[in-house]
């Protein structure tokens, strides 16, 4: 083997390399983009500050809330109201019925969505269910709140926009906070049997 | 020609004796012969599942097998065809040809070359064993989209992910070393644009596997980490998309339709060239084509998903794009027409399935831009349209080309002539059994059949059972194309070293069959 040959497969094996690290490297950069462009319907899944908004420029335009429950995920899971006409540029909170209805305790995430989604980028949340997970003991029952503004830079052509929450069972992949929480909360373990 | 290598014969010990010949071999022509026997070993299992899908879909409702079963077979069907047929057939080929049409002794890495065909076998193993184990066979389509593949998936799933692993590694090491045989190791005077077409071909066929097969390797580990290790890359629940699944797959899923095809058309290149009679028209142009659509195949991936909801700017981007492929493709399409265009054509058995290649490729071509359009798309989508156009481009696209190259250099490989009346045969049973299984596909493609479906409604019974004649028609033909090679390889009429009248490039120039060792002194090219 010369030293052409070589180098030409060092070269090679570089690239090898660095393309299966390039692949990982795509589940970030996909992320930054879906954010960046608000593509996809993804929301920036962590609290935003105050915006100061001017509500005199406002428009009105109307937000729908709509569920899915994952799979078998059992729970009651709802918006309290379905639709609410808001200004853009000034703070509403809607919230979302929940309620175990089965024997144990379980955890659940839901995880959110927005239609049209060019709209995503215009969502701020104040606070949201969606930014932790929930327990709830059997039969337990709450009321998530959101707090939310569409800011007034949102497109002219948009009037109506879907907010989409999925909830799924996460119960399994939390067990240790699941345990923790029941303890502190004076349960004692033979109630969270699965 | 042939009196020159002979006289080097003497310094040159043959292949060893019995079974470790083949276990311990490092000679890219024993190699290649291995390649290519081993995708046709999976070819004609691949076919019998294909055989299985296509018995159970002759009539409406359940016959044969179960839907489960049924998925399993359109799975292993799929993987098999792609990474154990076409492929290796294609590596067998690069294998055998490009050291003897660059004036290379051999591969740059023999020993890693001996490795990259002997982890196939086990591969596949590892992959068909999974027929037998509790819960079955993977079941989610050879493109296996999370979370079908993850959460849903059967528990074979992990020997499914080793095994690509495996032939990802077998690719990877076998495209390092097309690379750096044509890269150093050329007789001295061949320039890069003198290189035959095929070997050009297998240069960036094998840039574009060192470029993906990674790709499809971190995206087998990702779901691996998601289905074992508490990761979320594909799972909405912890913050994962599945949609980006799909991205990844395709990102390295459309090149890999490109590696499966780029080799094709070096190959007719040569075949349409020698039979005509003429030398190959636009030859730069057939070369920068073919880099112009391995840059592109990589900028189209998303064609594959218009209906996961992308936005408009996206859709649209992704249709320009996928057009714009069609642009070089047409070039090459065109620079065959124009080489066949008043040559003095003779129609042996390779030139049938070189011209059925350039005629079929092109309908397969034309149901791909049909499916670039993407309001069209929304309609087409996981239709058996798609299923038409896929195997349009596959079946008489690149396993053509490969009958029609082992047709052309089978008497250079063993020496013997094949028997022309029965390769005839075989061409003419097998066009007419392709396009019978196809063809109508297209007809209940576009009337709304869904792809990847046991059974289906009344109104599509009478071109499927017309398309499941065809394809036990087109199976049963390939019986007689292993006969054909078998009766080649045993014996029959000696081949000149020329082979074919006025045939061009270093191969022709050696014996037929080959000494074990050629080109141990590099020729000189003008």
């Amino acid at each position: 083997m010369n030293e052409g040959g070589k180098k030409t497969i060092k070269m090679l094996s570089l690239a090898v390399l660095g393309m299966f690290f390039f692949s990982f490297a795509l589940v970030p950069l996909y992320d930054v983009f879906c954010e960046v462009t608000g593509l996809n319907g993804k929301i920036d899944l962590s609290p935003t500050r105050i915006v100061e908004s001017d509500i005199s420029e406002g428009r009105d335009i109307t937000v729908q809330f709509v569920s899915h429950n994952n799979e078998q995920m059992p729970w009651d899971f709802g918006p309290s109201d379905e639709v609410i006409n808001i200004t853009t540029g000034k703070y509403y909170t809607a919230t979302y019925y929940v309620k175990n209805t089965t024997s144990r305790a379980m955890v659940a995430q839901a995880i959110p969505s927005v239609a049209p989604s060019n709209a995503a980028a215009h969502l701020k949340k104040l606070e949201c269910f969606c930014f932790e997970q929930q327990i709830l003991k059997s039969g337990e029952e709450a009321l998530l709140p959101v707090r939310l503004i569409f800011d007034n830079e949102l497109p002219d052509n948009i009037n109506n926009i879907v907010l989409s929450y999925t909830i799924f069972d996460v119960t399994e992949d939390n067990l240790d906070e699941l345990a923790s929480y029941m303890h502190e909360h004076g349960e004692d373990h033979h109630s969270m049997g699965s | 020609m042939s009196a020159v290598i002979e006289s080097h014969d003497d310094h040159h010990h043959g292949p060893a004796k019995g079974l470790t010949r083949w276990l311990f071999t490092t000679n890219h022509k024993d190699i290649g012969t291995l390649y290519l026997w081993f995708s046709f070993a999976m070819f004609l299992i691949g076919g019998a599942m294909a055989l299985v899908i296509r018995a159970e879909l002759f009539q409406p409702g359940m016959q044969i097998v179960e839907p489960e079963f049924y998925n399993q077979m359109l799975t292993l069907h799929g993987l098999i065809m792609v990474f154990g047929a076409v492929m290796p057939a294609f590596v067998g080929l690069a294998n055998w040809l490009v050291p003897m049409m660059v004036g290379a002794p051999d591969m740059a890495l023999p020993r890693m070359n001996n490795l990259s065909f002997w982890i196939l076998p086990f591969a596949f193993l590892m992959m068909l064993s999974s027929l037998f184990m509790e819960g079955g066979a993977p079941n989610f389509g050879w493109t296996f989209y999370a979370p079908l593949s993850t959460t849903y998936a059967p528990p074979s799933v992990t020997f499914f992910i080793f095994s690509v692993h495996i032939l990802g590694a077998s690719s990877i090491m076998g495209a390092i070393n097309v690379i750096v045989t044509i890269m150093n190791m050329r007789a001295p005077g061949m320039t890069l644009m003198k290189m035959p077409l095929f070997v050009w071909s297998w240069l960036i066929t094998a840039y574009l596997l060192i470029a993906v097969m990674p790709v499809l390797a971190g995206a087998v580990t990702m779901m691996l980490m998601d289905i074992h290790f508490g990761t979320s890359f594909f799972n909405a629940a912890g913050g994962g998309d599945p949609v980006l699944f799909q991205h990844i797959f395709w990102f390295f899923g459309h090149p890999e339709v490109y590696i499966m095809i780029l080799p094709a058309f070096g190959i007719v290149s040569h075949i349409i060239s020698t039979f005509s009679r003429k030398e190959l028209f636009g030859y730069s142009s057939m070369v920068w084509a073919m880099v112009s659509i391995a840059i592109l195949s990589f900028v189209v991936w998303a064609h594959h998903m218009f209906t996961v909801g992308m936005p408009l700017a996206a859709e649209l981007f992704f249709m320009w794009a996928t057009m714009l492929i069609a642009v070089p493709t047409g070039v090459k399409v065109f620079n065959w027409v124009a080489t066949m265009f008043r040559g003095s054509i003779t129609y042996e058995t390779p030139m049938l399935f070189a011209i059925a290649f350039v005629v079929l490729f092109t309908i397969g071509g034309f149901s791909g831009l049909m499916l670039a359009i993407t309001p069209a798309d929304f309609q087409y989508h996981d239709t058996y349209f798609v299923v038409a156009h896929f195997h349009y481009v596959l079946v008489p696209g690149a396993i053509f080309s490969i009958m029609a190259a082992v047709y052309y250099w089978l008497p250079k490989w063993c020496g013997n002539m094949y028997d022309e009346r029965l390769g005839r045969l075989h061409f003419w049973l097998s066009f007419i059994g392709v396009n019978v299984t196809f063809f109508p596909q297209h007809f209940i493609g576009l009337a709304g059949m869904p792809r990847r479906i046991p059974d289906y409604a009344l109104q599509f019974a009478d071109w499927n059972m017309v398309s499941t004649v065809g394809a036990f028609l087109f199976g049963a033909s390939q019986i007689l194309f292993l006969f054909i090679v078998v009766r080649t390889v045993m014996g029959g009429k000696k081949a000149t070293p020329e082979v074919w009248e006025g045939a061009q490039g270093l191969e022709w120039t050696v014996d037929s069959p080959p000494p074990y060792h050629t080109f141990s002194t590099p020729p000189e090219v003008k």
